[in-house]
């Protein structure tokens, strides 16, 4: 992180001595379940997840894994059941009175889809401004808002004449510029983007990408970005977080769980994704998983993926699966790279 | 292994599917515009073949205008679809639709909205044998079940039974392919098979594909907006954009030496090629509306290489090189950007 955000709280060393501050967001064991009786669907079983300040963590899953669920709790649209959602030392479900809008500024959502998140009857101007009517304290008066409202259009490479244009007369990456505007008009610290680029044509999901580290680095605003796309993620997370079932089964720096997974589930991800490169055609080592991931209903016991694992064993089975360190990187005080596996891969001589 | 009762001219060699100046206009409310604009293409047995475009560029439409399946507000003006040597164009209704199956077939996108939702997924599938080939109720459903297996749905005897809405998205889509290939076609195309679903059921249906069409040696088109599902599962790629192909040619050569700046532009804005913390070297703008597609190249609006002769000149497709064209005034140019 190379400067302080705009709107940055003061990053007091604590008194006990410790000078970090504590991390800007920090998910501890949080469970969350829908429904009642034997219906029960476990969306969240134990997660954990961090996200510092200025960086971007990548959220990996396939659909059903809860990482929706995860960006909800995040929002605080969804009450955990259990285990503690801290941000900026703070829990967020605890706030009462002012503090709640004021906590709910600081982390703003960017939706997958820029044709459904836009009502297509507000110019631009209104929908990048809609915000401060709810929180009329931050740009308070109606000049400045005119002055923010192009300042932010700027910022997301929008013309200022695009002010008084409505969402029908805007291409797809130029909505999705203009939900990120409207997420940056609260100052934020955390932006959640739920697959930001899904939607769009390929040849412009580059472009919005770069606008969004233009934006981390001229802002200092953090990121968890949600996608399918494993070259996406790779290239804007500085760590991963990988999600299957409602679980955390594996998360570390983003070059080491791209490089070296220590889940089963993690490499077949990366195997299955296909890549541009021409020369590794027909790959013959590519992981193939048996069948689909199960019901949320009906979680397999022991290690929720050893359904559709080749490594799994009667242990797998019995005995959830313990959390597995790798300490491999040389390059101390390193992130750790953490699996929750059996049996993890690469891991070298304690394989035997 | 073939059982068809159809003849097929397409066995003896030459392509199966041979696609030529093919126009597609479109009524819309502001007026006609061109969808497609005079493409061609052809693909032989075993081969696969992939329409690589975004949205708007014309590829689902091409592929409609094959199957006959195009919206009453789309119209075929010219150009020839030949499958199996006949111009498909040119027949009636009655006629498309023997070759429907046997010869020629469909596999759609949303596979939820392809099935009928109010018929067992066995007797959907039955379908095919008792129109085609006159089967007896129970011999069709034999089929059906054989088919079932074969695509990899387990205990298909009980799930014929089921309805669609009972099946998760990966199985759908494997009755759809199930459903494609039933009568043996020369010919499959397949409409962004896997854009709805995971990226490891994704693996699945691909190798699927993959597995029946070296099994029943069909032409295979895949038409998708996906450059790495090109890079893996293609032999061959037509670039699309705009209702006009830009580039052609064996995918491996097209993607590591493209001769057209849009597909340059595209496979160098893809993260996987780029180094973490830069900016991608994304392609300015986006795609023309239909309505106003220029009269000179049709990228010429987002081209790095774009001169005064492209505004006056569309470019024709040209040959650059072994079996590979491309349309672009500059493409020699190219290397040196």
């Amino acid at each position: 992180m190379s400067e302080t955000p705009l709107t940055a709280t003061a990053a007091d060393p604590r008194a006990d001595g410790s000078a970090t501050p504590p991390p800007l967001l920090e998910v501890r064991g949080v469970t969350k379940s829908f429904g009642h009786g034997r219906r029960r669907l476990t969306a969240l079983d134990g997660v954990d997840v961090r996200v510092e300040r200025g960086e971007t963590l990548g959220l990996v899953g396939e659909s059903g894994c809860g990482k929706s669920t995860l960006a909800r709790v995040v929002l605080g649209l969804e009450r955990p059941d259990s285990g503690t959602v801290r941000f900026d030392g703070t829990d967020p479900f605890t706030l009462k009175g002012k503090e709640l809008p004021a906590w709910r500024r600081r982390v703003q959502m960017v939706f997958q889809d820029p044709f459904a998140s836009l009502n297509a009857r507000m110019s631009a101007a209104d929908l990048i401004g809609e915000p401060w009517r709810t929180h009329r304290d931050i740009v308070p008066t109606a000049p400045a808002r005119e002055r923010r409202v192009r300042e932010l259009l700027s910022l997301v490479g929008l013309r200022e004449s695009d002010a008084h244009r409505y969402p029908n007369e805007f291409s797809g990456g130029q909505r999705q510029r203009i939900g990120i505007a409207r997420a940056l008009a609260l100052d934020p610290d955390l932006i959640v983007c739920d697959e930001p680029v899904s939607a769009l044509d390929l040849s412009v999901q580059a472009q919005v990408l770069n606008v969004l580290s233009e934006l981390r680095e001229r802002l200092g605003v953090s990121y968890v970005f949600i996608s399918h796309d494993l070259s996406v993620v790779r290239h804007v997370s500085d760590r991963v977080t990988v999600m299957y079932l409602g679980k955390v089964i594996e998360h570390g720096p983003t070059e080491d769980v791209f490089d070296r997974p220590l889940h089963p589930y993690t490499a077949a991800l990366m195997s299955a994704a296909p890549t541009l490169d021409v020369s590794g055609r027909e790959r013959d080592e590519e992981i193939q998983l048996r069948g689909e991931i199960p019901s949320p209903y009906d979680i397999p016991s022991g290690c929720r993926f050893r359904t559709r694992c080749w490594k799994s064993e009667a242990r797998c089975a019995e005995v959830a699966p313990p959390v597995v360190v790798r300490d491999g990187t040389a390059d101390t005080g390193q992130e750790p790279h953490e699996g929750l596996c059996h049996f993890p891969l690469g891991t070298g001589p304690m394989e035997a | 292994m073939k059982s068809s009762t159809l003849p097929s001219p397409a066995k003896t060699g030459g392509p199966a599917l041979e696609v030529e100046g093919l126009c597609v206009d479109l009524r819309t409310p502001s007026g006609t515009v061109r969808a497609v604009d005079g493409v061609g293409f052809s693909v032989r047995k075993g081969r696969t073949l992939a329409l690589l475009g975004e949205s708007g560029c014309g590829k689902s439409m091409t592929a409609l205008s094959i199957a006959g399946l195009l919206d009453p507000t789309a119209e075929v003006t010219g150009g020839s679809v030949k499958v199996a040597g006949t111009d498909v164009l040119r027949l009636g209704r009655a006629g498309r639709r023997k070759l429907a199956g046997p010869v020629l077939s469909i596999v759609f996108q949303d596979a939820l909205t392809a099935l009928n939702p109010v018929q067992p997924v066995g007797r959907q599938l039955a379908e095919p044998f008792r129109i085609h080939r006159g089967l007896s109720r129970r011999d069709a459903r034999e089929k059906a079940v054989e088919l079932m297996t074969r695509v990899g749905i387990p205990e298909p005897r009980l799930r014929a039974r089921a309805y669609p809405h009972q099946f998760s998205g990966g199985m759908r889509q494997r009755l759809l392919i199930a459903m494609a290939v039933a009568l043996d076609p020369d010919v499959l195309i397949a409409d962004e098979p896997t854009t709805a679903l995971d990226v490891t059921v994704q693996a699945q249906i691909m190798r699927l594909l993959r597995d029946l069409q070296t099994e029943r040696d069909m032409a295979l088109v895949l038409i998708t907006h996906d450059l790495a599902v090109v890079a893996q599962r293609a032999d061959d790629v037509v670039v699309m954009y705009a209702g006009n192909v830009v580039e052609t040619g064996p995918v491996a050569e097209v993607f590591s030496r493209p001769r057209h700046p849009y597909t340059k532009g595209l496979l160098d804005s893809v993260p996987e090629h780029a180094v973490r913390g830069r900016p991608l070297p994304a392609v300015p703008g986006s795609p023309p509306e239909l309505s106003a597609v220029p009269s000179g190249c049709v990228f010429q609006a987002r081209c790095p290489l774009a001169g005064q002769r492209c505004a006056g000149e569309r470019p024709p497709l040209l040959s650059v090189g072994a079996a590979r064209s491309a349309a672009c005034h500059f493409s020699e140019e190219l290397d040196r950007v």
